[in-house]
This record gives C-alpha cells, sequence and structure tokens, in this order.
C-alpha cells in the first residue's frame, strides 16, 4: 500500500501544486501536505502527491548510512 | 507444475493481454485443431507450402485508443504484421488490410489511419495488394478494428525455432523496452503521467536481418508485443529442458519509462513493444550479433540480457540488483497501474 | 562489482550469521503489501537463510477489503446511479458473480484514476454523483482527503467517498492478542511510517509486543531492514528501529496527520478474513456526511464470504502460508482468483505464486 517513488522539486506553482521530475518525466503532484516545499527538495510521491521531503545523501553517504544501519561499521545502528 | 484448471466459460479480457491466459486459450481451444505437419508449433509465420520460401503470417489489430503518440493503428497494422515476417526469417513483400469499422467513426479519423499505413507499407518496402471493408452497428465495435496478413520471402536459411536453443547461448533484447505499452495506457486512461512518452513502432526488418550473417548462430527470435519481453522469454522455454536467467541490471530500458514504471507500479518486462525483438544467438555469437545491432538505428541499444540455462527447466528467473533471484512470470492479468 | 553490491552480499552473510546464533527459526511479518511485493521482485527471499521465515500481514488494502464492497460498487454502475471511480488496484478485483469494475467499463460509468488529484475534475464534468473507491492505508487516506477538501472548496459537492480505509497500529496490535501467534518481529511498512511516524509503534515496544523495523523499499533498505530486526531479536530487545531515516521521523507529517483527525474518526470495520478489528478503521466525521457515500446513496454494508477451502484468512494473519491452501496454483490463480490473496498483485498468495517460493 506504499508504492511511492523520489523525484525532485523543479518548480512551484502555487501552495497546492509543483512540478517534480525523475528520469526526465515532469509531473505535477500537490505538495499540500509538506510544510515548506522548495525547488531543488527531493520528495516522495505517492499517488500524484508528495507526502515527504527526502534528506537524500549521495551515493556514498547512502552507503556509509547502510552500513551503519546494518551495524557492519561497528557503531550501534537505528535512530530508534 | 500446477494441475490443469477448468476451461473459463467465457471468455475475458485477460485472454488478450498476451501473458499466461492468452497462451492457454490458443494451446487449449484453438491450436489442437489446427496443428498438422505444415503446423507443428506456434511460431510467428508458417510456410505457404511445404517447401516454400513464402510465409504466411496474420494479425489482429484493436488498440484503443487508435492514435497517440508515436504512432496509430494503421502504422501498427503494417509494422506489426511485417515484424513477425521479418522475426520469421523473411523479407516482407506484401499485405492485405481487412477494416471492420464502427458505425460512427470519424472518416477524417479513417483517412489519417490509412495514410499513415500506406507510408508505414512504403517505408518496409513491401506493397497492399488486397483488402476488405465491412461496417458494424453503432455499439458493435471499438471504432477501427484491422486484421492484416503479411506474405514474406525467406531471405534466412537456417531454422528459426525455441527448440533450436541450447545450454550457454546469449539472449539479447534489442532495445530499450516498455515505451509502447505504457504510452497506450496513458492515452487510453488519460492519465496525468507518461504523456511524454512514445510508441516506438518501427520497421524491424533491417535491424532483424543484420542478424543473419550470424546463420546457425542465429537460434530464434520474436518481437516483444504484447507480454513485453516476459511473455517471449516464457513462451522460449516453456516445456522445453532449457530455462533462461537475466539479470535485472541489463535489461535496456529508458529513464522515462523507468520512471514512469515506477510510478504506475508497473513492470518495464511485461509491456509491449512495438520496436523491440529478442533473439537467442549461440553462445560466442554474441559479440557479432551486439556489433551488428549497434550499428542499426533501431539497435543502438541492444543488450545481452541474459543466457539460456539447463538449471532452470521451463523457467525464466532473474537476478536482481542486490544479488537475489526471482522468477520472471508470464504476465498475468490487465495490466493496470497500481498505488499499492 | 559495485560498491553496493559488495555491501549487500556483507549484509546477507551477516544476516545468515545472526540467524545462527539466534538457533531456532523466526518468522518475521512483513505488515505492507508493497513490501511482500518488493520482497519477491527484488529476491531477498533467496537470500535468506531457510530458518528465518517471511510471512505476509495484513497489509494489503484490497486483500482486506470484504468481497461484497466490489458488489456494491458494481451494482452502483449498473443501477446508473453513480459514477464508480477507482485506483487501479481494484479494477480487476472479482465480485461474488466473479465479474469485475473492468468489465463495466463499457457503461461510461467506471473511471480509473491514478491520482485523488483527477477526482475534483471528474466530479466537475459529470451530472451523476462521483462515489470514489476510498481505500487505502495511512499512506493513501491523506491525499483521498485532501482532494475531498480540494473539490468541496471549490463548490463541487458531487464528489462522495466510498470509504475502506484501515490502519496500521491497531492491526498489529490486534495480531498481538491471539497468543498462537508465531510472529518474532515486524517488517514495519516504510511509506505509511512516513505519516505516522516511528512513535506510532512505542506499544510494540511494551508486554506482549515484538520488535519491529521501520524498512524502505530498495533492494537495499529491505537488505538491511531484515538484518536489524534479526539482530533485535537475536539480543531479546524488544524495541522499534527506524532504517528508513531518510524518509520516518518520529513524528511522521504533522500536516497529513492533522487533516486525518479534522476529517475522519476511527471506527470497527469487518477485514476480509480477520473480521471485525475494533477501532483499524477510519470513517468519515459528521460534518462530512453529505461526501459519505454510504449515507447518500443508501448503500448497503458490505458483506463478506469466504470460498469454501478459501485460507486467506489463516494467510492474512500470517499463520498459514500459500502452500498450505488445497486451492493454490489449483483453483485459485491470478488469472482466476478465488480469495482476496491471489486477486491482489500485492496479496501474499499472488506474490508467491508469481516470484516462486524459492524454498
Amino acid at each position: 500500500m506504499c508504492l511511492a517513488v523520489p523525484m525532485k522539486i523543479e518548480e512551484i506553482l502555487d501552495r497546492r501544486r509543483a512540478v517534480v521530475s525523475e528520469g526526465g518525466v515532469k509531473v505535477e503532484v500537490d505538495v499540500s501536505l509538506l510544510a515548506d516545499p522548495r525547488p531543488g527538495d527531493h520528495v516522495i510521491v505517492h499517488a500524484g502527491y508528495a507526502i515527504e521531503t527526502l534528506s537524500l545523501a549521495d551515493a556514498e553517504e547512502r552507503l556509509e548510512l547502510f552500513r551503519k544501519l546494518a551495524e557492519l561499521s561497528g557503531e550501534p545502528g537505528g535512530t530508534g | 507444475m500446477k494441475e490443469p484448471v477448468k476451461e473459463a466459460a467465457a471468455i475475458r479480457l485477460e485472454h488478450g493481454s498476451g501473458g499466461a491466459l492468452s497462451r492457454e486459450l490458443v494451446e487449449n481451444a484453438i491450436f489442437p485443431l489446427f496443428r498438422s505437419d505444415a503446423f507443428p508449433e506456434l511460431l510467428d509465420a508458417g510456410a505457404l507450402e511445404a517447401g516454400s520460401d513464402l510465409l504466411l503470417t496474420t494479425d489482429g489489430y484493436v488498440v484503443d485508443p487508435p492514435f497517440f503518440p508515436g504512432a496509430d493503428i494503421g502504422k501498427l497494422a503494417v509494422y506489426g504484421t511485417c515484424n513477425d515476417l521479418s522475426v520469421s526469417g523473411a523479407r516482407p513483400v506484401c499485405l492485405s488490410l481487412a477494416l471492420v469499422i464502427e458505425e460512427g467513426f470519424p472518416m477524417e479519423d479513417l483517412r489519417r489511419a490509412m495514410t499513415s499505413a500506406a507510408e508505414a507499407v512504403q517505408e518496409a518496402g513491401a506493397k497492399v495488394v488486397t483488402g476488405d471493408t465491412k461496417v458494424v452497428p453503432r455499439g458493435k465495435g471499438g471504432g477501427l478494428f484491422i486484421t492484416s496478413t503479411g506474405v514474406g520471402r525467406r531471405t534466412f536459411g537456417f531454422p528459426l525455432s525455441p527448440r533450436a536453443i541450447q545450454a550457454g547461448d546469449g539472449v539479447i533484447v534489442s532495445g530499450p523496452v516498455g515505451a509502447h505499452g505504457l504510452t497506450v495506457l496513458a492515452a487510453r486512461e488519460s492519465l496525468p503521467v507518461g504523456g511524454s512518452l512514445r510508441s516506438d513502432a518501427a520497421n524491424l526488418y533491417p535491424a532483424v536481418s543484420s542478424l543473419f550473417p550470424l546463420g546457425p548462430g542465429l537460434r530464434f527470435m520474436r518481437d516483444a508485443t504484447r507480454g513485453g519481453v516476459s511473455a517471449v522469454l516464457n513462451e522460449i522455454v516453456q516445456g522445453s529442458r532449457m530455462g533462461i536467467i537475466v539479470e535485472d541490471d541489463a535489461i535496456p530500458v529508458s529513464d522515462d519509462v523507468r520512471t514512469v514504471c515506477g510510478l504506475l507500479g508497473l513492470s518495464p518486462l511485461e509491456i509491449a513493444n512495438e520496436g523491440v525483438f529478442v533473439a537467442v544467438v549461440a553462445a560466442g555469437a554474441e559479440g557479432q550479433a551486439l556489433a551488428a545491432l549497434h550499428a542499426q538505428p533501431l539497435g543502438r541499444n541492444a543488450r545481452l540480457v541474459g543466457r539460456v540455462s539447463p538449471d532452470c527447466p521451463g523457467r525464466v528467473l532473474a537476478t536482481t540488483r542486490v544479488g537475489g533471484t526471482r522468477v520472471v512470470d508470464f504476465p498475468r492479468g490487465l495490466l493496470l497501474p497500481r498505488i499499492c | 562489482m559495485s560498491q553496493e553490491s559488495v555491501l549487500a552480499r556483507q549484509i546477507v552473510s551477516e544476516i545468515a550469521a545472526v540467524a545462527a546464533r539466534i538457533g531456532r527459526p523466526v518468522r518475521l511479518m512483513e505488515v505492507c503489501g508493497t513490501h511482500t511485493v518488493e520482497l519477491r521482485k527484488q529476491g531477498i527471499h533467496s537470500l535468506l537463510p531457510p530458518e528465518v521465515v517471511l510471512v505476509s500481514g495484513p497489509g494489503c488494502p484490497v486483500c482486506v477489503t470484504p468481497s461484497g464492497y466490489i458488489d456494491n460498487a458494481m451494482r452502483l454502475v449498473s443501477e446508473g446511479r453513480a459514477v464508480v471511480a477507482t485506483f487501479g488496484d481494484l479494477m480487476k478485483v472479482p465480485g461474488a458473480a466473479g465479474r469485475t469494475l473492468a468489465s463495466l467499463s463499457g457503461t461510461g460509468r467506471v473511471k480509473m484514476v491514478y491520482s485523488p488529484r483527477e477526482l475534483v475534475e471528474a466530479a466537475r464534468s459529470s451530472t451523476l454523483p462521483v462515489a470514489f473507491l476510498a481505500v487505502g492505508f495511512e499512506t493513501t487516506v491523506p491525499t483521498i482527503l485532501s482532494s475531498l477538501l480540494d473539490a468541496r472548496e471549490q463548490g463541487i459537492r458531487n464528489l462522495l467517498l466510498y470509504t475502506a480505509f484501515k490502519t496500521v497500529p491497531p492491526a498489529l496490535r490486534f495480531l498481538l492478542s491471539d497468543p498462537s501467534h508465531g510472529i518474532d518481529g515486524f517488517i514495519l511498512p516504510g511509506h505509511v511510517s512516513v505519516i505516522i511516524g516511528s512513535d506510532a509503534y512505542a506499544f510494540l515496544e511494551e508486554d506482549g509486543g515484538r520488535p519491529g523495523v521501520i524498512t524502505g523499499f530498495d533492494g537495499m533498505d529491505m537488505l538491511v531492514g531484515v538484518l536489524a530486526l534479526l539482530r533485535l531479536i537475536q539480543a531479546g530487545e524488544r524495541q522499534v528501529r527506524n532504517a528508513y531515516p531518510r524518509a520516518v521521523t518520529r513524528e511522521g507529517n504533522p500536516r497529513a496527520l492533522e487533516l486525518i483527525s479534522r476529517t475522519l474518526a476511527p471506527r470497527s470495520e469487518t477485514w476480509r478474513g480477520l473480521g471485525a478489528i475494533p477501532g483499524a478503521a477510519l470513517g468519515l466525521q459528521d460534518w462530512l456526511a453529505d461526501a459519505d457515500a454510504q449515507l447518500v446513496l443508501g448503500i448497503p454494508p458490505a458483506e463478506d464470504r469466504e470460498a469454501p477451502g478459501c485460507l486467506c484468512s489463516r494467510v492474512i494473519a500470517g499463520v498459514s502460508l500459500p502452500p498450505q491452501c488445497g486451492l493454490f496454483g489449483k483453483r485459485c490463480t491470478p488469472d482466476d482468483p478465488v480469495g482476496p490473496c491471489m486477486v491482489s498483485s500485492e496479496g501474499t498468495c499472488a506474490a508467491w505464486f508469481r516470484y516462486g517460493a524459492n524454498r
């Protein structure tokens, strides 16, 4: 029940609507569930709505985070 | 292997989606009545008579809507039929077009579809030599349905059959998958996503024939229409001692198709194409095959996606991005977006 | 091999090592239907040692909606009383007589939408009421309510919701209340958690609870989630961890939660196969009664009929696996489904059938 796709905000049209893009596809979505949407933000899109802003990491950081979560770097995993 | 399920009492939409149910319908209710020495297996085209160089194929076109970005029913009716001949090793020579038109279908749309078909026939280097036209009352048809029958002349002298595949053979997909079916779906349902996609409908003969120099190293080809690459791969190995293992990461998919599939919850492997074919080639011949395809406009993105393997008889498996294995089944049911 | 592939392999080895330390079979319940599908699509089952069994929970909204709901929807269409709008997921769910909404497309009164945003225009341009099949969990609920309020703000009053909203935390409590449940830990739904926040699962840390890890949907997310959950089980720690911190916070999405509390109220409804779960559904508040399709169109309660031999209720509750059902793969297949677990593409039986048991 959770199908959602990460996309990037290109343009805010008004308080409800924004244009987001990914892979060359531009889609208009509703951003009224977000506190403070800005162009450049990465968001998750579910059924035409942005439901959250993603704190996006680059590939390096992403790997490091996974390592931490898996407790493979020896540090405690999870953020509770 | 499941036990046979009792036959449905009536045809359902799923019987036409090119997946498992379509195949069962043909294999159980239709093919047994016509199987013969001249028609021993379900291939895309059949010889006019024993020993003949001429192949015959036929296809019905019922696409809804009839016009969509990149192509239309007229273009499909020509290229689809020509492509069945091409992947059977024959150059398309001539076609017939039988139209069933619903009362009320706009004359302008009919002209548009026919003009498009005429352009496609010219581009394919073939000719329409006969046809038929019927009109059915309003409500009894789907706007415009076209049945197209084609004749081609063999230009490839070796057998092409799923039974020719051998362990270790390479499986090649000629181009990026999923564009056509997604385009039609987005147009039909007026989806707010997918509007920038275009059908890939095209004449495949030049790309297909670029593989002919492989000789017997070219085992089998099929264009990946309804049911997509998944259906073709499963058709190749169904009932066989061989299976196919592909790599998810190797499947050519363009970014926009990938994104729209992600949004709609669909899998690119299961979506129809009209300008992509699958080829199985002998181990060792993959390099030659890919070089030939890459020199072709329609084969620029051809990829080796997997291999024929004796380890999974009758099945198609995929290795996933994280190194897991999943079964690639015949597509089942209608192609519908989901949010869950 | 890419760095991510290397890491994936390390995680898979670590999963095997932790499972061996646990030393007994463990059952992990993945609650969300999207996890059911993605776990299969990424081949995660094939990477787990045999003693780690993934059991699918009731987080498939199509699967847990009573069969009579579809019959009611189809009756609205065939009686010409409303246009029925729906997500694609429900289009091919068969009603009691085996027919689907897809088969009624020719009437012109079935409208498939990708997003609830399309409902505004659908209602505006319709002379009939437009009844939306409002099915979903917390991820989807706020999107539907947002569209309803948007329509009403524009003076559009013929958009109605035929609600079948379900919520996750009460369902988990319900599962845990059965002493024979056999669940060792929960793979918690990533996107539901985006909305409700990780604090919503605090009850899992109480007596009678089980550890849970909030998990995303990439192959890597799911491997990490399983490993983190196994570590908690191995350490005997009844805790909730967030393995999807890039999207999930402790408090969730406040705007979405406020929208839900302003428009909906918890109530008890029948979950197909599980019966009535107290407070695990959401219905429209009184001030939105004129948007409630059941009230406005006089829709009767949806009956829940289980076909003979169908084991869906036990599969949905995570007690049985698909191959244990006598109908699985024989009388019941994705092309000709009997029960909800096979009908929905993310139902446990459909996923098992399509992607293989891998064991």
